[in-house]
Parts: structure tokens; sequence; C-alpha cells
């Protein structure tokens, strides 16, 4: 499987995003340029976190108009697997792909901790690794978290079981419903500003983060076998 | 200011124009005499800021030649952009610290943030990856609105550059004393990771050769940043903001990227970053290393404002900018190279062979010295030292042991001490875990990180416990280096070299002279016993508020190396039944103490004694035992004595206890701050091999599992009995409650 991790001007954990799936998973990735316009060969689109853009305007708001976005909204038509963390779930929120807006955490102060989420919805190609309901450690690292939607999109989001993960215990920012990840409709999109991919070793304290990689890989696989 | 109306050369000699700019008038006449004339307007303003303190260390340079700087390890000592240290492997680690006091007593966030930019400069202009950033903070007490706006902001200053660039802030400490209420200490380090053969220097080097100007474009920003990071502050030091800079974190994080992509071309000569004075300075520096002379034609330097005078352009401190030397005839790759990042690289002038520093501006000639005289020839000055009287009153003073009648009130009052108190507000506003190599994040003695693809790791601290130093400079000067290297071995490092951050008050004074002479003395000393020389750092002078001097203040920042990441070691203590060791004496030691400051609201006496030998000893049989995996968890006695540092082994251990007995006078054997001492933990199936390791180890307990601390005395008399979850909640919360309460 080979994925494609998308560096815009400004992205900082794209390195973390290649090594997780290099190193954790142990399969196929790239840095593509935010100047590139087709990613037809790859299997799966990781857009990472970081400060894109310097997060000039509003976060994500200038990344959205990046010419690699065309390529990833139809990656998104293709229903390959998207990740977005942090940053990149900002960028999925500004260019409509995901439902919703971010705020500033309700503190206003950038957050870097460990916090508890729980995993709402395990029936995902995201989290198919996970129990249900299970309570996982992963760390989150962001000024702007603190998600927020309409009541509709909200009942919507419950409705289509769209909230993967959730703040468990304290909610460090804020965000509506706990919401700490959502997949789109389809199921092939997800946006989350924990960062799974700082959480794919033991030596760094904690390595929960490793199975969302690889149920990412199990759907792919499994897919695979059933179209070849 | 336009052109038209800079004053002349008679105007400037006459109306002795030359001291708003900071210099003398031995100087100017200095000057006269190296040119043979009388400096124009731009030529002065050249001067003025190569011959600041801070970039000439003109008071301070027979100081820093006593720091012993070499060793096995280093590949770079001081005078580049930062020194650099052999890791094996054919990897080195790059590092250095800098100040950036005087901006943020200012303007806090822009100052403390472009501290941090300006450090990152230095390493990867070095051709190293910025791996970490560190830093060591001073503030008055917490007591105040400025004082905590100027907390608050400097905090969110750093993690606004750092956590935009991308570099995790893994490390640092802080102390709070009145010393610093007017003058806070913003120092940032900056560690780098580099292969040998990557390694660059700032050297103009190949007559002919082309200059290059890459990153942001030239404003009036900052335009005396380093004249004015020479001088004292005042009540109307508000009116020198324009002298603070502003960061671009974004900016900064392109050039970077730019940059370590440009070392790995053969068309790179050489590179600098353009921190203090700017393009004067790295410009003339560059040429200087390298023997050679520069031209630039100031009509090509990038400007973002309109009507620039060659005095602003060459004088501005703007952020995010790098002059590098190109092979002449390349210059295209260089342009083509930056423009990928959307970054701009414009020739602005040619290496010359004639060892003179010529600017061009409109078809003139508008400054033409001697590289030089601006970069070499500075004058030096030897001050006169004198002891202050205070040193000799407090060496006098008997011992005295604080009264102390609630031992469980003390120790909870102690860990809410600002300075002792969990700095996690601070960090946790950090993004310390990016980049993925973090093993053990801020809140242990040092911050660990991994090297990957290896199974080394680097342990990082900065120290400077600065009450010790205003007691007694020389014995608080060896007390910081011995510190840092505890705090390294603790970690399980092997301590290499170390970057200090020379912050004093005005070296005018005799008695500051003093301090500093005193202060590098013991540094000198327990660098060469402990073998980390001094491979590069910085001088801040002149710290001082409407004429009081902060606490002598050399910051001490090290590295280390962990030889497998199995050595790791922190602080907590690990599992039920491990046996607790202390090694090392305990005597009454309160002079500079927390307790003292607690009791008498003061500090006074003697600062706690050394001894070097002693010192090196035990810290070679603890890495040796850490190495062994005898240790389980290690960590060193410092602020508040031994009760802290007990209670900072269970801070954050879900439901670890501790039950140890201790001797001899009671308020010592908890408070005191003797030196030397660690707590250490140690399975009981290593006992044999730990104590043989280190002998005069004593075990006094061991780790339970009922959440309490015990501390009884020789009689079985409890000192000490109090909940872990108490005492976590108190130390957490001490800086939010202090933020939150009205002053």
């Amino acid at each position: 499987m080979k994925f494609a991790v998308v560096v815009f001007p400004g992205s900082n954990c794209d390195i973390d995003m290649f090594h997780a799936v290099q190193d954790g998973l142990g399969e196929e990735v790239e840095y593509v340029s935010h100047t590139t316009t087709d990613l037809t060969g790859y299997d799966a689109i990781l857009l990472p976190g970081g400060f894109s853009y310097g997060d000039y305007l509003r976060t994500g708001a200038i990344a959205q108009f990046s010419p690699i976005m065309a390529a990833v909204k139809e990656a998104v038509e293709q229903g390959k697997p998207i990740l977005g963390v942090c940053n990149g779930f900002q960028i999925l929120l500004e260019s409509g792909i995901l439902p919703g807006a971010m705020k500033r955490n309700e503190h206003l102060k950038f957050l870097c901790q460990n916090v508890q989420l729980k995993v709402v919805n395990n029936e995902s190609m995201f989290t198919s690794r996970y129990e249900k309901e299970e309570i996982i450690t992963i760390p989150i690292a962001h000024g702007e978290g603190n998600y927020d939607c309409d009541q509709e999109t909200l009942d919507q989001l419950k409705k289509n079981n769209q909230i993967l993960f959730q703040y468990e215990g304290v909610n460090p920012n804020g965000s509506k419903e706990n919401i700490a990840g959502i997949m789109n409709k389809s199921g092939n999109v997800l946006g989350m500003m924990p960062h799974p991919e700082r959480a794919v070793d033991s030596l760094l304290g904690c390595a929960d983060g490793l199975r969302l990689f690889q149920s990412i890989l199990t759907y792919w696989r499994e897919k695979h076998v059933i179209t070849s | 200011m336009s052109l038209l109306l800079e004053p002349n050369t008679t105007k400037i000699k006459e109306e002795k124009l030359y001291r708003e700019m900071g210099l003398s008038d031995e100087e100017f006449s200095k000057i006269e005499e190296l040119l043979g004339r009388v400096p124009n307007y731009t030529e002065t303003g050249l001067f003025s800021v190569m011959w600041s303190e801070h970039c000439s260390y003109k008071t301070s340079k027979p100081i820093l030649k006593k720091f012993p700087t070499k060793g096995d390890r280093v590949l770079q000592g001081p005078g580049e952009g930062a020194g650099i240290v052999d890791i094996n492997d054919g990897q080195a680690v790059v590092f250095k610290i800098e100040s950036h006091n005087h901006p943020s007593a200012i303007e806090p966030y822009q100052g403390a943030a472009t501290g941090v930019g300006g450090i990152i400069r230095d390493v990867f202009s070095m051709g190293a990856r910025p791996i970490a950033l560190l830093n060591s903070l001073r503030f008055g007490k917490l007591d105040n609105p400025r004082v905590k706006y100027l907390f608050e902001e400097v905090v969110a200053g750093i993690a606004g550059y750092g956590n935009c660039i991308g570099i995790p802030t893994v490390g640092g400490e802080i102390q709070f004393d009145d010393c610093y209420k007017g003058n806070p200490l913003v120092n940032a380090m900056c560690v780098g990771l580099i292969n040998h053969e990557d390694i660059q220097k700032g050297q103009a080097k190949g007559i002919g050769n082309t200059v290059m100007y890459v990153g942001a474009s030239t404003g009036r920003d900052g335009i005396h940043g380093a004249t004015f990071a020479s001088d004292e502050l005042t009540d109307v030091s508000d009116e020198d903001r324009p002298a603070v800079q502003v960061g671009d974190p974004f900016m900064e994080k392109l050039l970077m990227e730019a940059c370590l992509e440009l070392i790995k071309s053969d068309a790179l000569v050489g590179i600098q970053d353009m921190g203090a004075a700017g393009l004067t300075s790295s410009a003339s520096e560059m040429a200087s290393k390298a023997g050679t002379g520069i031209e630039l034609n100031l009509d090509e330097v990038p400007q973002r404002e309109l009507n620039m005078t060659p005095y602003e352009m060459m004088l501005s401190e703007s952020q995010e900018r790098m002059l590098v030397v190109i092979k002449k005839g390349r210059e295209q790759e260089v342009v083509d190279l930056f423009k990928n990042y959307d970054l701009e690289a414009k020739s602005v002038g040619v290496v010359t062979d004639n060892q003179r520093f010529r600017l061009f501006h409109k078809g003139e000639v508008v400054a033409d010295v001697p590289v030089d005289a601006l970069a070499e020839d500075a004058p030096v000055y030897y001050m006169p030292s004198k002891e202050p009287a205070y040193f000799k009153e407090m060496q006098e003073l008997e011992i005295a042991i604080p009264q102390v009648s609630n031992y469980n009130e003390m120790l909870l009052k102690l860990l809410t001490q600002p300075t002792i108190a969990s700095k996690e507000w601070v960090y946790n506003q950090y993004d310390y875990m990016i980049r993925t190599n973090t093993v053990v994040a801020p809140g242990s003695d040092a911050a660990v990180l991994r090297i990957r693809g290896t199974n080394k790791a680097l342990a990082m601290t900065t120290d400077c416990n600065s009450r010790y130093l205003y007691l007694d400079p020389e014995t608080g000067g060896k007390i910081a280096v011995a510190e840092a290297a505890r705090n390294i071995v603790c970690s399980g490092g092997e301590p290499l070299a170390i970057t200090d951050g020379i912050n004093f008050g005005n070296p005018e004074k005799p008695e500051i002279f003093w301090q500093l002479e005193k202060a590098t003395d013991g540094m000198s000393e327990a660098c060469e016993r402990l073998q980390t020389p001094v491979i590069g750092g910085n001088v801040s002078l002149y710290n001082e508020t409407n004429g009081k001097a902060i606490y002598p203040t050399p910051i001490v920042g090290m590295v280390g190396l962990v030889h497998d990441v199995e050595h790791i070691t922190t602080q907590s203590f690990k599992d039920v039944g491990d046996l607790i060791y202390v090694i090392g004496e305990t005597k009454p030691e309160f002079g500079g103490s927390e307790l003292q400051q607690i009791v008498d609201g003061d500090y006074s006496g003697k600062a706690p004694t050394i001894d070097l030998q002693v010192e090196a000893k035990r810290q070679k049989q603890l890495l040796e035992a850490i190495q062994a995996n005898a240790v389980a968890s290690a960590h060193d006695l410092s602020e508040g004595g031994f009760a802290v540092a007990l209670a900072e082994c269970l801070m954050g251990t879900s439901s670890l206890g501790a039950y140890v007995q201790v001797t001899g006078e009671e308020v010592s054997a908890l408070f005191s701050e003797t030196q030397s001492r660690f707590v250490v933990s140690v399975s009981p199936n290593k006992k044999e091999a730990f104590e043989q390791k280190v002998k005069e180890a004593i075990c006094i307990g061991h780790v339970t599992n009922n959440g309490l601390i015990t501390i009884i005395n020789e009689n079985g008399n409890p000192l000490v009995e109090m909940n872990v979850s108490e005492m976590n909640k108190a130390w957490k919360g001490a800086i939010p409650c202090l933020l939150k309460s009205e002053a």
C-alpha cells in the first residue's frame, strides 16, 4: 500500500506522519508537494499537522486553495482513505470536505499533552482495529481545536455515526460534544485534532495511534483482495 | 530620516552625535585614527553596532578567554554561529544559547519569539537540522500585574515561534526573584544534529564569489537593537520599542528548509545568519574570518519600506534573513532553489581581495572602511574589579538554621513556590513532542531525545541558581555547571559540553565586574573538572533597571550523550518495593535556599559549598550504575533540598508512596541545599549491582503503594507524613493559581 503525505508550506508534522507509515506500519510512503495536481498513484492521502501558510488569516484557510486540493477532492470522490490530522483536519474543514469549523481553544492557549479518547465508532476504515468504546491515549498539540457546528450538522454526524473519537474525561479545548475526530458521510475521510502519528512507538510513551494506521491497511488489503 | 537630512561629518564630530549611538569619545577617536578621517553617518553607525558589547564582547573578552574550550570531541568551539561536538558515527551535535532580555522587557511576546528565531538560525547556519529548543527564564515575583504580563507573554512568544516552525521545546528552567522584576531574562537555546561532512562556516572566501541575500526583506525594525541591548533599562526604555523586531516563524520555516537544502550544494561557500547588527555584522564578519573584503550594492537589498537609507539598511535587525556566499556563476541555481520555497535569493555583492568593507548606494560609495576595523579592532576593556562590601558581610555570617515548626506545612509551602512548583502551565503551551523523538518530556531532570536510526539519544538541560551566585559568584558558578551535569547524568547521559548564557549587570561598575570574573572562574574550574568545555555562548550585560543589577546569572546549557536508549532514566519512582538511596552527606547549608527565602524573606550567608572532585566522582559512579541498568530512577537534590526532591520523585506516579528514614539535624536533613547529592531508586534484584558501583550510597527506605510520603527521624518519629495526591495538586496548581489571583 502506498501513502502520500501532502506537504504544504509550513507543514511540520509531515515527517512524523512519514515515519509513522514507514517505520510504524512498514508500508510505502512519499512526500507530495502542495503544487502536485495528480494523486492517482497513491492509495491513501495523509494531510499532516503544522502551520500551513503560517496559519495566517485562519488555520487552514489559505491551504484550501493549494493546487493539490483539487486532486485531494478527486481522491475523496474515488473513496480513497484520507486522513487529516490537526492542521490537516482544519484544512479539510476549510475546504468543505468535512462539515463544521474550528475555533480557538476555549482557554485561548496552545495546549500540548496526552489526552484520552473514546473510540465512539469502531466500524470505520480508520478504527476497525479498536474496540468500541475503548479508551486510548493520543497526544494533542494545538491552539485551535475547538470544533463547532450547527445543530443540524451535529444531528447528522450522530445519526450517521460520523463521530469517531470523543475526548474522554476533560475536554481540552471546549469542542462541541467533546468531538475529537469526525469522518465524512461516505466514511473515507477522517479529520481529527489528536496526533495518532505521534503515538506509534512505545519508546516515546504510547503506541495507541498505530492501530489507526493498521486499520487503514486492513481495509485496503481486504478491498484489494476482493477487487483483484 | 532621509539621506539628505543625515548629519555631515562635522556635525557628527562636533555635536558628538556618535554618543547617541553608544560610542564613547575615545572610541570615536580610535575610529578616526583607523580610517585616517572622520567617519560619515553610515560608517559611524557601522562602528557603533559592531563595537557594541553585544557584537564585540569588548568588556567580556578577557573573561571569556579563561574558559576551557577544547576537548577530544569538540569540532567547533566559540567563534562561529554555534559550537559543535562529536557524538560518534560521523554525527555531531550543534548547540548554542542566546539572550533576548532587553527586547523581552519592552515587548515580551516578540522579544521572546525573535530570541527563539535568532538562535534557530545560528544553528541551521552551521548546516545542522535544529532538533530541540530549550530556554531559561527569570522573572520578578508573580505578585504584580506587570510581572505576570511579562511571564505570560514571554511563554506565549516562545510557544508561538517554536510551535509554528515545528521544533520541539523540550526543556528549560524558570526562577522568580525580585531582582528580575524590571529586567526579565529570556535565554533561548537550540540544539541541532549534523553529519560531519555537512558542517558549514560563515566565511566569505574566494575572490569574485557572489554575496547573496536570502529570506525576508529588510525593514526599519530593530535598528540599533545591538546597541539597545548594551545599555541599561530605564523607565523611558519603552520609547525604544521600535528597536524590538517582529518575528515571522512561517518565513523562518521556509528559510530553514531552503538553507538546509542549500548546504547540500557545492555552490555554497559560506553562510551566516543576519542576527544582531544585521547585514553589517554578517557581511563584515564573514569577510574578516576569510581575510577578504566585501562590496555590497545596497540598491539590490530587498526592502519592505520606501526610501530606506544605507544607515537604516545596514543597522536593521529585520528577522529571518541570511547572507550566503555562492561560487561565481552558480547564482541561478540558488535563485531557483529558493524559489521552490517561495523565497527570494538576490545577488547583493561580491567578495573582494582588498579587505575593505565597501557599500554602494545609488551609484555612490556610502561607506568604505577596513573589514577588520569593524570586526576585529573593537577596543578591549580591562575593567576595574572590586569585591563588593556585601560579599564580606555574607561570608562572615554564622550558619543559621531557619526555624521550622511544622514540616508538613513547610514541605507543602516549598512545593508551591513558583521556582519549585510544576511548570506544566508553561510547557504544555510548548509543542514538546513534534518530530517524534522526545523520549523524556519536560518535567524530569533533563529532556532526552532519541536520534532516529541509531541507539543513541541526547540529554539536554539548562541550569543556574543565581541566588548562590549572588552570595558567592565563584562557588555559584561551579554549582551551575555541576548541577547541569548532574541533570544530564541522572537522565543517563555522559555530559559533553556547555554553552553559556552570561547575564550580568553593568560591567562598568567594579563590583559587577568582580561578580563576572569570579563567576566565570568558578565555571571554568567546574568545566575543566567535569570535562565539559565551553563551545560557545552569549554575553548580556547591563541587565539593570534604574541602576539596580540582577543577580549574576550565567546560565549553563548542557548537552549529554546517552550511548544507548536503554540507559534513559527519569526522576520518577517506578515500582513498589524499590529501594530508595541517597548519595552524598548533608550539611546545614541554607544560604540562598528556598527555605531561607520563605523564612527570612531574603537570601544571606554563604552559598552551599562544593567539592568538584567529589562531584565528579559521584557523577561518574552514578552514570556507571545507570549504564549497568542497575538504577530505576535518579534525581538530583536542588532547590528545597531532600524533602522536595523526594516529593518530586513521586509526582505524576499513580499511587506510589515512599517510606524513608533520615538522620541528623532535622531541618537540614529535610531542606538543606547541600550540593552533589542524589536520590536514587533501585529494584531489589539490582541492589548488589548498584551498591557495588556506588559504594557511598545509603539505603534510606523503599517505594510503597500507599500513596503517602513518610519521612521518619532516627528515633522513628514521623517528620513528614502526607498524601502524595494532595502534594501533587498543590504543586501543579501553584503557578496557575498565582496567575489568576488578583495582584
